[in-house]
């Protein structure tokens, strides 16, 4: 700084150069490039496997729940011919606003398409899409494809001959949803909303109305479940940090052993302990504790889905909390007692502020792998210890509504991602110690 | 040239030939039902043919299939589905078409479309085995045996836990027989708001005594281990735990719910040609009637049901196991596939709602 | 085991009226087959600084430790002010301590690390604040108080664990190595700053450290540990000049020592035989009959080569000069003498001083009250 002799080297538009004159940022680019490029190379693969095995799926997952193009596009399987349908009721749809009565001129729109839907064999793709939005349509649209060709004018007349509910308004307005390939939809059925023939949005009806409790239960259970695996996981992980290494490294092993253990072994041996006729009830019954007619219900409810899931995920929160207790040094404790706090204010005001990172890092993952969590709460979480995820499994595997299920996961993301913000923002991420 | 020619002519011939002829994937539900398909078809088709039969197995073949062919990635030639996936993947285009004059005729000379039971043969599906939702109970853990779908429901002179498949499809249906509505009358009542109200109503009855299954091998182990004194399942399960194993399990045929499984190829299968020959081979009258000796599932074929003998233990009669034997038949209900293709997802949503509750 | 607890030689201390700070008969064994201290007995007046000095593994730390309460005595009495405290929990004890590697607590800033140990004495916060406020501004980090631990220098930290310990006002203080991580030219700062603070707060001090250096220029006495024993127990200038053992001894300042015989001895003063065959005179320590093997030990800077400042009849010793450094102030030689290589003469760089070239035969000799004569 004292070499500058001149003030207005700092100045805005003075750069500074290098000894032959040349600016010294391009220098500066130019030398480091060839290390930079090395550099982006060494990436490279783990680049393109992030992109390729976790965005790419995620993007596409999140791209279908609002994107579904059963009564827009059908792609013949064999050939990848794409044939766009229901063209002409797209046309009437553009045409007429909302609430317009279908006319003779919607009907012979719909006569047409079905005409195509029999010609490219998309009838039950597009029933199903509209089956989504309105139970009950799918075979309407199957038949009537069936008997397309032989529809004669007037259109109106001959199809309600085939089925009189295709007068029904509510059948036209989920068409005129599904007809664009683009809908939030699938997320309005994901909070137990829909659309009335109006186009506003309504609750379903009450019988129907699933996933917003589904999806307050997920998160109280998993706050429950993380609540619990702290409790337990505490003084493990602090006995486990504080005992001489030979006997910690055994308790380790023994906390670490359910890691090694297939998942599925593990719930089932739980199933084996807690069914009405297992282990712990046998032991009670055996005791006198209990009568034999009134063992205990622990399994196939919540109660099982929380105490297989604890035990489950309990590593996950010893190891981060194990980690972070071990740096803590015991002059810490010490310190305060000499200074005058008794054990529990020490613990209290010192040990324990010490272990948020190992707990905050520790309750992250519990729960995030809590709300999850699907293969346990199905095996024995009977009836009302169900997660979302099972629901979001049953869409995948059994009604096979890929986008409902986009969408579900999609909430579930968004809300995993929420929480972490906030976890940011209380605790900042990067005090987030997993080992 | 002249040589080039030959040379790439051989290379193709050869891969074709390693396409076709070697073999053919078959995906099926896994345990004694895979077992009495590779005894009954695999083994003797190979022996015929000498094509590999690889035999793979899913919780439910129709999730994969409809998975592989939109990913364009077919490895499965033949699949072993439920009615309903098989209605709705050929609807979606999924399935390669069966030409069902290729189908052999029965011993008497009739034909392929008049010897199968109605039903049976769909545009892209043909059918192997009648099965049936039936709901059994352990002997050792009722003290007066159950007789009826009624008695399902009664928790007062039959007390225990009772399990159900966890799913709307043929529980909504027991429900309705179980209060008294003939077979024939349930599907139209189920139509209505009123009806699947009356069902859910009578769930309601007995749903804290409730146990949920999913995978099929699990009503026999509920049984078994008294957890439940009686469950639904599929009779052929409960069959092999009772026969095979020796179980004190005993299957109530009131209200049981018959339903097809169907082989379908899906599209782009990879060796098309050999799963069409499979399909052939293995519904012809023989094959369906074998395979009723190593489970208990009906012959979807009519001739079949007069070759049905004894279990592959040698001494147990088929007859009065099967689904479809005359006596089993007095209250039973056929499952209505368009039913439930249209009001699948909806009973679905309102059975999970009703269980949440 | 119990039983076959073995006394040491002590003499047992009566408990002193004026002691404040007392440990009698004091053992401590941590897996019951070994003791790790060995029958201590100490006894401090208020306001003393008395620095606790020894290699690792010599049971000072342990003795600080039990005294802070954090270990509890095996056997024996330790007494606070009058009262046994052995089974007063440590936050009951009103020690003020700090530790080796400060014990900052990282989530506090410094004005809360000061605040807590009056804080848990329900001191209210005005009161509180004022007090903290004085001790930063005693260890001039007045303007600190926001920061956190982590944001400071070493010798900060260092200041602020000191200002912690002191805060509440204790009468005892215990520091346990505590400038160990600090380098050189600080920690001779920080040496001076705390005796001065000592003194002038009139605090009684135990300091724990293995620096010599450190024990000689800060404490009032310097208790020398080995084997879980005090070995010696003095002012730092009678530890230097006047080593009861050949351990104290070698383990303070740099010492020459040779081995040898007891030829003769003669009150203050007695002729040693050494192993070379060659005589010389000492101060019998703690050697009594003729015959005995004996260390003689001698300062670098006692050794003398200008024979015309011996005493008529002193024995004088041949040596060969190895090496000659020249280190500024004084001059080091290393010399070869009765067959040790390592022979050590400090002398300082004064005008017309003498500067040996290797090489050389020369003799050197010493007044016999320089060299004593000490266990082998």
């Amino acid at each position: 700084m004292a070499t500058l002799t001149d003030d207005s080297a700092f100045g805005a538009d003075d750069r500074l150069t290098t000894a032959d004159g040349k600016p010294l940022k391009a220098a500066l680019a130019r030398a480091e490039a060839r290390a930079k490029r090395r550099a982006f190379f060494l990436v490279l693969p783990l680049f393109l496997f992030v992109l390729i095995t976790f965005i790419v799926p995620i993007g596409q997952m999140l791209h279908r729940s609002v994107h579904n193009s059963g009564f827009t596009l059908h792609t013949d399987i064999g050939s990848k011919v794409q044939t766009p349908i229901m063209v002409n009721l797209r046309d009437w749809f553009d045409n007429n606003p909302r609430g317009t009565e279908p006319d003779e001129a919607a009907f012979e729109a719909l006569a047409a398409d079905l005409v195509v839907l029999r010609e490219v064999k998309a009838a039950g793709q597009a029933g199903t899409r509209i089956n989504y939005e309105l139970s009950g349509t799918r075979s309407m649209f199957t038949k009537a494809a069936r008997k397309a060709p032989k529809l004669e004018a007037p259109f109106a007349a001959a199809i309600l001959d085939l089925d009189e509910d295709w007068a029904d308004p509510e059948l036209w307005a989920a068409m005129r949803d599904a007809s664009s390939a683009y809908t939030m939809n699938f997320y309005l059925a994901a909070v137990d909303l829909t659309r009335d023939t109006d186009g506003f949005v309504a609750q379903v009806d009450e019988k129907r109305r699933l996933y917003k409790q589904l999806f307050v239960r997920t998160l109280l259970l998993s706050l429950l479940i993380t609540g619990l695996t702290f409790v337990l996981a505490y003084p493990i992980a602090h006995m486990l940090a504080t005992l001489p290494l030979r006997y910690s490294n055994l308790l380790m092993i023994l906390v670490l052993l359910p890691f090694w253990t297939s998942l599925l072994v593990r719930t089932t041996s739980w199933m084996v302990l807690l069914q009405s006729q297992g282990v712990v009830n046998d032991a009670l019954v055996g005791t006198g504790v209990l009568a034999d007619d009134s063992r205990i219900q622990m399994m196939y409810n919540q109660t099982g889905t929380i105490i297989a899931m604890t035990h489950i995920l309990l590593p996950f929160m010893v190891l981060p909390l194990y980690s972070v207790m071990r740096t803590i040094n015991p002059s810490y404790v010490r310190a305060a007692k000499s200074l005058g706090a008794t054990s529990w204010t020490a613990f209290r005001r010192i040990y324990f502020p010490l272990t948020v990172p190992g707990i905050g890092a520790g309750a992250l993952l519990v729960f995030i792998l809590a709300v999850g969590y699907y293969i346990t709460p199905a095996l024995v979480g009977g009836a009302d210890g169900q997660l979302i995820s099972n629901l979001i499994a049953f869409h995948m595997q059994k009604s096979l509504n890929w986008s409902l299920a986009a969408a579900l996961a999609g909430l579930l993301l968004g809300g995993i991602l929420i929480l972490y913000w906030l976890y940011d923002r209380l605790i900042g991420i990067d005090n987030l110690k997993l080992g | 040239m002249k040589l080039k020619t030959a040379l790439l002519a051989t290379a193709l011939g050869g891969v074709a030939f390693g396409a076709t002829a070697a073999e053919v994937t078959v995906m099926s539900w896994g345990g004694a039902y895979t077992k009495s398909q590779v005894e009954a078809y695999h083994k003797p088709f190979t022996a015929e043919t000498g094509i590999a039969v690889n035999s793979v197995d899913s919780d439910n073949p129709a999730t994969p299939i409809k998975a592989q062919v939109e990913a364009g990635n077919v490895t499965v030639d033949v699949a072993d589905v439920e009615f309903s996936d098989a209605v709705r993947l050929c609807d979606e285009g999924l399935l390669e078409e069966i030409d069902q004059s290729m189908l052999p005729a029965a011993p008497d000379g009739t034909p392929a479309s008049e010897d199968f039971i109605e039903g049976a043969l769909q545009d892209c599906a043909v059918a192997n085995i009648v099965w049936s939702t039936v709901f059994a109970y352990n002997k050792d853990n009722n003290p007066t045996a159950p007789d009826s779908i009624d008695d399902f429901f009664n928790t007062a002179d039959f007390p225990g836990k009772r399990g159900l498949r966890k799913s709307a499809k043929a529980t909504l249906e027991m429900a309705l027989m179980g209060d008294g509505v003939p077979a024939d009358e349930v599907y139209d009542l189920l139509e209505t708001d009123e009806g699947v109200d009356r069902a859910f109503a009578k769930l309601d009855t007995i749903k804290d005594d409730i146990v949920w299954w999913e995978a099929g091998a699990q009503p026999p182990q509920l049984l078994a281990d008294g957890e439940v004194v009686m469950s639904t399942a599929y009779n052929g399960r409960i069959f092999n735990a009772a026969i095979a194993e020796n179980q004190p399990l005993e299957v109530v045929w009131d209200g049981q719910i018959l339903d097809f499984d169907l082989f379908v190829v899906p599209k782009g299968a990879p060796n098309k040609e050999a799963a069409m020959q499979f399909i052939s081979f293995s519904t012809d009258t023989q094959r369906l009637a074998d395979q009723a000796s190593w489970i208990s599932y009906g012959p979807a074929r009519k001739s079949s049901g007069a070759m049905v003998g004894k279990y592959s233990d040698g001494k147990t009669d088929m007859a009065p196991h099967m689904p479809t034997a005359e006596a089993n038949l007095s209250n039973a209900l056929v499952n209505n596939f368009e039913f439930w293709v249209d009001r699948d997802a909806e009973l679905n949503e309102r059975f999970n709602a009703w269980l949440a509750q | 085991m119990a039983l076959e607890i073995k006394w040491g030689d002590h003499v047992v201390n009566t408990s002193n009226e004026a002691a404040f700070v007392e440990f009698q008969r004091v053992q401590k064994s941590y897996d019951g087959e070994t003791l790790v201290v060995k029958d201590l007995n100490l006894s401090m007046p208020k306001g003393e600084f008395l620095t606790m000095l020894g290699p690792s593994g010599s049971g000072k730390t342990t003795c600080l430790m039990m005294l802070a309460g954090f270990e509890t005595a095996t056997h024996g009495e330790i007494i606070l002010d009058g009262q046994p405290i052995n089974n007063i929990p440590p936050h009951k004890r009103g020690i003020g301590m700090v530790f080796q590697n400060y014990a900052l607590f990282p989530h506090m800033t410094v004005a809360e690390n000061l605040a807590f140990p009056l804080e848990v004495r329900g001191i209210d916060k005005s009161d509180r604040e004022a007090k903290v406020q004085r001790a930063l501004d005693m260890v001039e980090l007045g303007a600190f108080g926001a920061r956190r631990p982590a944001q400071l220098s070493g010798g900060q930290q260092q200041r602020v664990a000191l200002a912690r310990a002191l805060v509440f006002e204790p009468e005892l203080v215990l520091m346990d190595e505590p400038l160990g991580a600090l380098d050189k030219q600080l920690r001779e700062q920080m040496q001076f700053e705390i005796t001065r603070l000592a003194h002038e707060l009139g605090i009684t001090t135990v300091y724990v450290t293995h620096d010599q250096t450190e024990a000689l220029t800060m404490s009032d006495r310097v208790a020398v540990f080995e084997d879980g024993r005090i070995q010696q127990l003095a002012p730092p200038d009678q530890l230097y000049e006047e080593p009861e053992n050949s351990f104290v001894a070698q383990f303070i300042g740099e010492n020459n020592t040779l081995t040898g015989k007891l030829k003769s001895i003669d009150g203050g003063t007695c002729i040693v035989t050494l192993d070379s065959g060659e005589e010389i005179d000492a101060k019998p320590v703690n050697v009594e009959r003729p015959g005995e093997r004996t260390r003689i030990s001698i300062r670098p800077e006692r050794v003398e080569f200008d024979m015309k400042r011996l005493k008529k009849g002193s024995h004088t010793l041949k040596a060969e000069v190895k090496e000659f450094i020249y280190m500024g102030d004084i001059f080091r030689t290393r010399l070869s003498v009765a067959g040790n290589d390592n022979f050590i003469v400090k002398t300082r760089n004064a005008p017309n001083q003498v500067r040996l070239t290797p090489g050389t035969q020369i003799e050197i000799g010493w007044q016999p009250e320089d060299c004593r004569a000490l266990d082998a």
